[in-house]
């Protein structure tokens, strides 16, 4: 298996693939419709929401810009509480300091807390190549890595896998990695949940050396979280003798209290629950209670790249909640694996390319494409990232980029549409109106090609009516008399919530 | 070669150079996490009382209230049949129980079918209690490997929502905060109770001493 998705075709190749496979759709929509609705209910109980997006935005941007400060108070605090600091600047140091320490302690094997950032390094292949196996403990983690297969899912990776072939695999492949599955095992959630926890007891009980990432990291007490559900990570932050946790830097926050306004942010957006299950803390170490050594690994890996990117660098204050995925009309219809990413969906369109660099990699040049620009994942957005806008800016840095190595400098028929974009979108009154030449454009681009573009789409018929101006005139549709003019989740969707 | 962790920070400078905070205050989208009002606290604690039980019922742990009186009653009829471990200073007398002196290892625990807990903090909104784990509620293994959790919440212990609770907490003390029993949906998104954590988690609800 590989977590990098080495050798992954550019996103409209993959993605139509993904399009083909009935079963993958049903799930995909099954589990976005479930999750979108389940966050809906749980986040209008919450009456100043809106404040609360704002204040999560706010302290996450205020930590970036004072990254170094906060990065070196981290470092102090942490020290302070017990904990060894390393830095690593790419995911090859950080896995390297991950198996020294490992091997320091003659760990044949480690127990890991669902982390998208050491699936991001690779750290389980690494662990493989220095004779380390490194067991995932998350159910859907489990499945996946049991199947041999990529995660498809900030939050539920194993979305694409339904209850028949999680049997299959957990028969197949337990015995091979420690418990085997009981032979009676049946497709019941429940019994194959019960098999999960016989299968990975035993390892929780004799594991030495316990692996998580963090899902904030308070610089003002050394303090770094981890937000779960099943228990798993309670057992592997507190049954091992040694803890190493990789966190990128971008998970800090500056203080204590910060974490108020997350906490309530976090679980409304990504479960859909009031508070998950569980959620853990700790400042380095406590004496007597849990592991007695506790390493973190500041991670970069790109992110300083990111945040030199003006526009981008909103994309670092991503919690990982996964929200922007299930509304996603993109994402809905094909899947995480399409991304070629550990990072799917609205947020993977924007963080690979800032993390990785545009110009050198088509699959990475091809994922600020894979949208629609709808804007939803902007609006459930916990910490406000304006995922539309990042991704405008990107195609063109793409564009630039490709323009840049060739030796013409024509730019490419979607160039300059992007730039066209840009510009329409950034304001409602430009958008009107061209909205009203929408006819025009569409024409114009029937005519001289735009191939590539719409080889993967079709091109719509112009409505007779935009979306705004059937929105207007029929009161958002409670005007039953005038809502079959046009389909508002008809053509003009691409637009429809850019900058209402 | 300079060392990964100048370099990190060299990088981060130049990646900031012409960015300051400031600038984020002068961005109209962003507020101060001190600006979001806090959530109205009622006039009376009842209401904040039957929020926390109503909340964590949701989440399909047991919950009883009861006076102090009844507490050792309530304790004994929520254990299941088998050993049960108890921090060193619950404060309440549970016959027959192991007292945690630290000896006890992972494998030694899951020999164990219960475990008596007081807690730190309970968050009516979200149905949440916080242990800190002090001497009544022990170090963070007996209340993790155990299968049935008993927690007793004080009513005086129960704030309205997170940013009250974060506030009373104290980081220098692990913390685990927890929403009713050990659930996941990773399975078509059928919610499913128990993995890894207790599968069964009764909360008593007493009032102030
Ligand atoms: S970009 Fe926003 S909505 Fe998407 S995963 Fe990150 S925090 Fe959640």
């Amino acid at each position: 298996m590989s977590a990098t998705f080495v050798g992954m075709p550019a996103f409209p190749t993959a993605a139509r693939e993904a399009l083909a496979d009935s079963q993958l759709r049903h799930n995909l929509a099954h589990a976005t419709g479930t999750i979108r609705a389940k966050r809906a209910k749980v986040v209008e109980e919450v009456p100043d929401w809106e404040e609360l997006r704002l204040a999560g935005a706010a302290l996450k941007e205020r930590a970036l810009l004072d990254l170094d400060a906060q990065l070196v108070r981290l470092e102090e605090t942490l020290t302070a509480n017990g904990a060894t600091v390393h830095w690593a600047r790419d995911a090859a140091e950080a896995n390297a300091i991950v198996a020294t320490i490992a091997k320091q302690h003659a760990a044949e094997e480690v127990v890991k807390v669902k982390s998208m950032v050491t699936q991001e390094i690779g750290l389980n292949e690494a662990l493989a190549e220095e004779g380390i196996a490194a067991w995932e403990t998350d159910l859907a983690e489990l499945i996946v890595q049991l199947g041999d297969d990529l995660p498809s899912h900030i939050l539920v990776p194993a979305i694409h896998r339904n209850r028949a072939e999680i049997r299959e695999i957990f028969l197949r492949k337990m015995a091979a990695a420690g418990r085997p599955a009981p032979a009676d095992l049946t497709d019941e959630p429940a019994v194959l949940a019960a098999a999960a926890r016989e299968h990975l007891r035993e390892k929780f009980l004799r594991a030495k050396v316990g692996i998580s990432g963090a899902n904030f990291a308070v610089a003002e007490t050394g303090t770094l979280v981890v937000v779960e559900s099943e228990g798993n990570g309670r057992m592997c932050l507190t049954l091992p003798e040694v803890l190493v946790s990789v966190v990128g830097i971008e998970k800090v926050v500056a203080q204590w209290d910060d974490l108020g306004p997350m906490l309530r942010l976090l679980p409304r957006s990504s479960t859909g629950e009031r508070m998950n299950p569980y959620t853990s803390m700790w400042s380095g170490i406590s004496p007597g209670d849990g592991p007695q050594e506790v390493h973190v690994v500041l991670l970069d890996n790109g992110r300083t790249r990111a945040l030199a990117d003006e526009v981008g660098r909103q994309a670092l204050r991503c919690i990982r909640c996964s929200a922007c995925l299930n509304v996603c009309p993109v994402y809905e219809r094909t899947g995480g694996h399409a991304y070629g990413s550990v990072y799917p969906g609205p947020i993977g369109a924007i963080l690979n390319p800032l993390l990785r660099g545009v110009g050198h990699d088509d699959q990475i040049d091809s994922l600020p494409y894979a949208s629609s620009l709808c804007g939803a994942c902007f609006e459930v957005c916990p910490v406000r990232i304006d995922i539309p806008s990042v991704l405008v800016d990107q195609r063109a840095q793409v564009v630039d980029a490709h323009r840049a190595v060739s030796w013409r400098s024509v730019p490419k028929p979607e160039a300059a549409a992007m730039k066209g974009a840009a510009y329409v979108l950034g304001r409602s009154r430009r958008l009107s109106l061209v909205e009203r030449l929408t006819g025009l454009g569409v024409g114009l681009a029937r005519r001289f090609g735009l191939t590539a573009w719409t080889g993967a789409r079709d091109l719509p018929e112009a409505p007779a009516e935009s979306f705004r101006a059937w929105w207007e005139r029929t009161d958002g549709g409670r005007d039953a008399s005038g809502n079959d003019a046009v389909d508002p989740a008809g053509p003009d969707e691409d637009l429809r919530k850019g900058d209402l | 070669m300079t060392d990964a962790r100048t370099e990190i920070l060299a990088r981060v400078r130049e990646a900031l150079a012409g960015s300051t905070v400031e600038s984020a205050e002068a961005h109209p989208e962003t507020g101060r996490a001190s600006e979001v009002e806090p959530v109205e606290t009622p006039p009376s604690h009842a209401p904040v009382v039957d929020l926390f039980a109503e909340r964590v019922a949701d989440y399909r742990a047991v919950v009883e209230r009861c006076s102090a009186a009844e507490l050792a009653d309530r304790i004994a009829a929520a254990l299941p049949e088998g050993p049960v471990v108890v921090p060193p200073g619950l404060g309440i007398d549970v016959p027959g129980a192991v007292v945690d002196d630290g000896t006890l290892t992972a494998a030694d625990l899951d020999r164990i079918a219960a475990v008596v807990t007081a807690a730190r903090v309970g968050i009516a909104e979200t149905g949440t209690i916080v242990l800190d784990h002090g001497l009544d509620q022990g170090r963070r293994a007996i209340s993790l490997v155990p299968d049935t959790h008993v927690c007793i919440v004080r009513e005086d212990q129960i704030v309205p929502d997170v940013p009250d609770a974060v506030a009373l907490l104290d980081p220098t003390h692990p913390l685990t905060w927890i929403s009713g029993p050990s659930a996941t949906s990773d399975i078509e998104l059928d919610r499913v109770e128990g993995v890894h954590g207790p599968r069964t988690l009764h909360v008593l609800i007493t009032p102030a001493e």
